[in-house]
């Protein structure tokens, strides 16, 4: 799309947004944007038009683009943070829900949600690879911090897939609980979380062995069992703190990773999918599938201290500094 | 079939060697599946398809889905299927039975249901019923073999009134087929209305014979017929129990009010939706099209659940003790991801499964119940139903 970057130019001119402290991305499944937010001051910003159902979101390891996975045009559009536009994009398989970013910079891993498969993408490129067949929906992707393993869940036959990011081979396929949706390594390296959606559950094994550690659950007084489902998982950069979204229980637990404990619950908006951390750590950013908002959690006084309406459907959230 | 089963289990042999996978090991698990013939469907809309594989479709796909997770974990399950003509129901039980087979799917209605529940005993059989709607099976008529994943006609009325005092569409005129099974139906509305606050405030039988609208000019009888037929005293929705598609198809449009049509017919609640994308239903759909060239509909994802119930089963223990899937099925640590945004498991009083009821249109997902608001101590899943302190199931 070369034609583009005129109309770039004279995006830039008129966007001409001031240096935000955290600028948050977040995907709105239901109309087709992305809303950006200035997260010091909490007010949203802009509304910028993106490919249809948009809902994994992350940024670029240089923190130049957002990388916006966009399921129903089966590609995953990126947004330049300079011009709060819609650049290109990368061809992606079919239905991409979730990816990770390879931190080399160079590679994506996407779940193609309907063809039971893992693709890892060359973005300079937008060539597909590798490939790699998975279980029944693909849709949880985590990325070690050294770069050499992927994480993917499989939701209708529940296994966390272990893949060696080089080889793109299967290491480990583990029976995890019902319909996983988000894996992730914490920062050390030393552990992988995975939630269980319909079991309410975040289950942490060790990294190298894959022995399971603990499973954590989450009883929230007043709401049936149904109801507490496990959806994105965050961590502090340091690892001290550890936040699981509870979808339909409209709450966010925060989890001591030391003890295991669930130390507190945030009430958030309805429908709580995917979260974000401000670089600082001192914010967390949620995404409120059903009340269309984005709560803001001050983290160092533990309160839910603003909720912005979005677009509809919000699902994921990126934040660059 | 051996051979493959050895081939699979070398296999799995050969990978454990290098630490790839892990596997339990390959044990086969053949689950049956009964049906009764059914005779052809009378066609009302020119897209009305007749579907003899409607049901069988959804086990197939179940067991497909169950493999690739037994790709994985070391399983393998395999469908064997019976469909009895005019013959003998307890016969079909015995040959799976002699297959090897301890669980069945059960395609059958109530009656054929309950002579395959008495064979069942004599060949350590369990029923999982994914098409008889009927209450009674769930009360007097439990059985402590057979579980249902098709809804009970109470749980589908529940649902639906539900919705519709949530909408304030309090006052409904129901019309009533000549089938027993509207009967049933209308005796569920009834008992729906009581509970949740909606009152009948007019009840009619629809006695026609089954004519044919697609005759030339088929549509000048019904013009001047439907408008007569419900003339009622005022009502916020028209209620039609007609589960064999006799009529309901004739009143939208055609009515004495302009008032929605809810029920079997119009905004349809069921247990399943043709029309649900939500909650990954998507991809549930995609991948039933590619198996069977069309839509998933109720009876394929009753037979669906009823097939992943029992493959989830081994997954999760490990197991093909057939004593052992049993007790955890319909113990409390089932449960099953079905599409629908909640875990479905299985009631222990009556063998039931506790799910949402869709509420739909022909072409779209219209809601989802239970609905905000009605609470219960438990899961809001039992305020639709039978919930243990009015069942009459003693097993």
């Amino acid at each position: 799309m070369p034609h583009v970057g005129d109309v770039l130019l004279a995006g830039a001119l008129i966007l001409a947004t001031p240096a935000l402290a955290d600028r948050v991305y977040v995907s709105n499944e239901q109309d087709n944007t992305v809303s950006i937010i200035d997260g010091e001051r909490g007010e949203l910003v802009a509304t910028v038009d993106v490919g249809r159902r948009p809902r994994g979101i992350a940024p670029s390891v240089d923190g130049k683009s957002i990388f916006i996975a966009v399921g129903d045009d089966d590609r995953i559009d990126v947004l330049d943070v300079a011009t709060a536009k819609v650049v290109r994009s990368i061809p992606s398989g079919e239905d991409p829900e979730l990816f990770a970013v390879h931190p080399d910079g160079k590679r994506l891993f996407v779940a193609n949600e309907d063809d039971a498969k893992v693709s890892a993408v060359d973005i300079a490129s937008s060539e597909v690879t590798a490939e790699v067949e998975v279980g029944v929906e693909p849709e949880g992707m985590g990325v070690s911090p050294d770069g050499k393993l992927v994480l993917a869940t499989s939701e209708t036959t529940s296994m966390l897939h272990v893949i060696d990011a080089a080889s793109m081979e299967l290491l480990d396929n583990i029976l995890v609980d019902t319909r996983p949706r988000e894996a992730m390594v914490t920062p050390d390296g030393a552990q992988i979380w995975v939630s269980s959606e319909i079991r309410g559950t975040v289950e942490v094994f060790d990294a190298n062995t894959r022995a399971s550690l603990k499973k954590i659950s989450f009883g929230v007084p007043s709401v049936s069992r149904e109801l507490v489902q496990a959806v994105g998982i965050e961590m502090s950069p340091n690892g001290k703190r550890a936040f699981v979204a509870l979808g339909p229980a409209n709450r966010v637990a925060e989890v001591d990773p030391a003890s295991f404990e669930v130390v507190r619950m945030f009430l958030v908006g309805q429908r709580v999918w995917h979260m974000a951390l401000s670089p600082d750590g001192r914010r967390l950013y949620t995404a409120n599938g059903t009340s269309s908002d984005v709560t803001i959690v001050d983290l160092e006084t533990n309160e839910p201290v603003k909720t912005i309406a979005v677009g509809r459907g919000p699902w994921g959230v990126a934040v660059v500094p | 079939m051996r051979t493959t089963t050895i081939a699979v289990a070398l296999l799995f042999v050969l990978l454990g060697s290098s630490l790839v996978v892990a596997p339990a090991k390959a044990a086969e698990l053949a689950i049956g599946f009964l049906s009764r013939e059914r005779p052809p469907l009378t066609q009302v809309s020119p897209v009305d398809a007749d579907l003899p594989d409607s049901g069988l479709d959804g086990a197939r796909l179940a067991i497909a889905d169950g493999n690739t997770t037994g790709r994985f974990s070391g399983h393998s399950f395999r469908l064997i299927e019976r469909r009895i003509g005019s013959g003998d129901i307890a016969a079909g039980l015995f040959e799976l039975a002699g297959q090897g087979v301890r669980f069945v799917t059960t395609d059958l209605d109530a009656e054929d249901l309950l002579a395959a529940a008495d064979a069942a005993r004599h060949a350590d059989i369990r029923l999982i019923n994914a098409r008889a709607p009927d209450d009674r099976l769930r009360n007097e008529d439990c059985r402590a073999s057979m579980l249902h994943t098709v809804p009970s006609r109470a749980q589908i009325a529940d649902g639906l009134a539900q919705y519709l005092v949530w909408k304030r569409w309090r006052r409904w005129f129901l019309i009533v087929g000549r089938g027993e099974g509207d009967i049933e139906v209308a005796a569920a509305l009834h008992r729906s209305a009581k509970r949740f606050g909606a009152e009948i405030v007019a009840e009619k039988r629809w006695t026609f014979q089954p004519g044919n609208a697609r005759a030339d000019t088929g549509h000048v009888a019904l013009q001047s017929e439907i408008p007569v037929f419900t003339r009622a005293p005022d009502h916020d929705v028209l209620v039609v129990a007609d589960e064999r598609g006799e009529f309901g198809d004739y009143l939208e449009g055609r009515t004495a009010l302009p008032r929605p049509v809810v029920g079997t017919h119009g905004i349809v609640a069921g247990g399943w939706s043709t029309m649900n994308e939500q909650w990954g239903a998507a991809q549930l759909h995609s991948r039933f099209q590619k198996l069977a060239g069309r839509r998933m509909n109720a009876a394929d994802y009753a037979a669906w659940l009823a097939v992943r119930a029992v493959s989830e089963a081994a997954i999760r223990t490990r197991s093909s003790d057939p004593g052992v899937l049993n007790a955890y099925l319909r113990g409390p640590d089932f449960v099953l991801a079905g599409f629908k945004g909640q875990g479905l498991s299985f009631r222990d009083w009556d063998g039931q499964m506790r799910q949402p009821v869709l509420i739909s249109t022909a072409r779209l997902l219209v809601s989802a119940s239970p609905q905000p608001g009605f609470l219960h101590r438990g899961s809001e899943l039992d305020t639709l139903g039978t919930d243990r302190e009015e069942s009459r199931c003693r097993m």
